[in-house]
C-alpha cells in the first residue's frame, strides 16, 4: 500500500465496557482499520480506561467477556495504545490495574515489548492533534 | 426500607449517582449496577461521597457487575456491601417502593 493512502487513525475510547456496546463496537472497527494496513493508534481516557483493566470476568452478567481481545492486537500490528494517566487516578486506578499487552518485534527475535504507554492529559491532546482521522466510541 | 434507589450509569459520565445521594433520605438504600460500580472502587473520585453517605443509608454494589469491570472485592469501598441478583431482588421486595435513576 502506497504512503499516500495510509492514514493515522485514532480510536478514542472513553466508556467502560458491558454497561453500553460502544467498547466492544471499538474492537471490531480497530481490527477492520488493522486490516487495510492504517497507522492505528487507540487511546483510552475517561471511563474507557476501564476496557483494559485486568481480570474482567463476565459469568455473572452473561455477556461475552471480550477483553483477552486486546492481547491479540499485537498480531494485528495494533501496537499503540496510549492511556491516559489523569483518568486512571480519578478512577483509583494503577498502570499495574492494567492487563499486560505486548507485541513482539521480528526485528529483534521476537522480543516482547509494551504496547500500552500511560500518558498525560497535555499528551493525549497532542496524540489528537497528529491524527488524520479520529473515531470517537 | 423506604425507598431503594438504583443507579446504573457511570458517575463520571452522568450526574445520577451525585443526584441520587443528594436526595435518599435516611433509612433509605442505594443500590449500584452496571457501570455505576466503577464509582465504588477505592480511590475513585466518589468514594468519599458514598462512604459518607453509608452513615445514613445502606450502599450496594452488584457482585456480579463488578467482577466484570475486573473490580475485585477488596477494592470495593469499605461501607459499600455487595449484593448478588437475588439480593438485589430482595432488597426491591422488602422496599416500600424503587426509584430508579438512569
Amino acid at each position: 500500500m502506497s504512503e499516500k493512502s495510509r492514514k493515522k487513525f485514532l480510536y478514542l475510547n472513553r466508556r467502560a465496557p458491558y454497561g453500553s456496546v460502544y467498547a466492544l463496537e471499538s474492537l471490531e472497527v480497530v481490527l477492520i482499520g488493522a486490516a487495510f494496513e492504517q497507522d492505528v493508534s487507540l487511546a483510552f481516557l475517561d471511563d474507557g480506561v476501564y476496557q483494559l483493566v485486568e481480570g474482567q470476568d463476565t459469568a455473572g452478567i452473561g455477556m461475552k467477556n471480550f477483553s483477552k481481545t486486546y492481547r491479540a492486537l499485537g498480531d494485528f500490528e495494533v501496537r499503540k495504545l496510549f492511556v491516559e494517566r489523569e483518568s486512571l487516578e480519578a478512577r483509583g486506578l494503577k498502570e499495574s490495574d492494567l492487563m499486560p499487552i505486548v507485541w513482539e518485534d521480528e526485528d529483534e527475535d521476537w522480543a516482547e515489548k509494551p504496547s500500552i504507554a500511560v500518558v498525560d492529559k497535555a499528551a493525549m491532546a497532542e496524540l489528537i492533534a497528529a491524527s488524520d482521522v479520529v473515531l470517537s466510541f | 426500607m423506604p425507598t431503594l434507589h438504583t443507579v446504573n450509569k457511570s458517575p463520571f459520565e452522568r450526574n445520577s449517582l451525585a443526584t441520587c445521594l443528594e436526595r435518599a433520605a435516611g433509612g433509605d438504600g442505594v443500590l449500584l449496577c452496571e457501570d455505576a460500580v466503577i464509582g465504588a472502587r477505592k480511590g475513585s473520585a466518589f468514594a468519599k461521597a458514598l462512604a459518607e453517605k453509608a452513615a445514613t443509608c445502606a450502599i450496594y454494589a452488584l457482585a456480579p457487575d463488578l467482577a466484570a469491570r475486573g473490580i475485585k472485592g477488596e477494592d470495593v469501598v469499605e461501607a459499600v456491601k455487595t449484593v448478588d441478583y437475588s439480593g438485589f431482588v430482595d432488597l426491591a421486595a422488602d422496599a416500600d417502593r424503587v426509584c430508579a435513576w438512569l
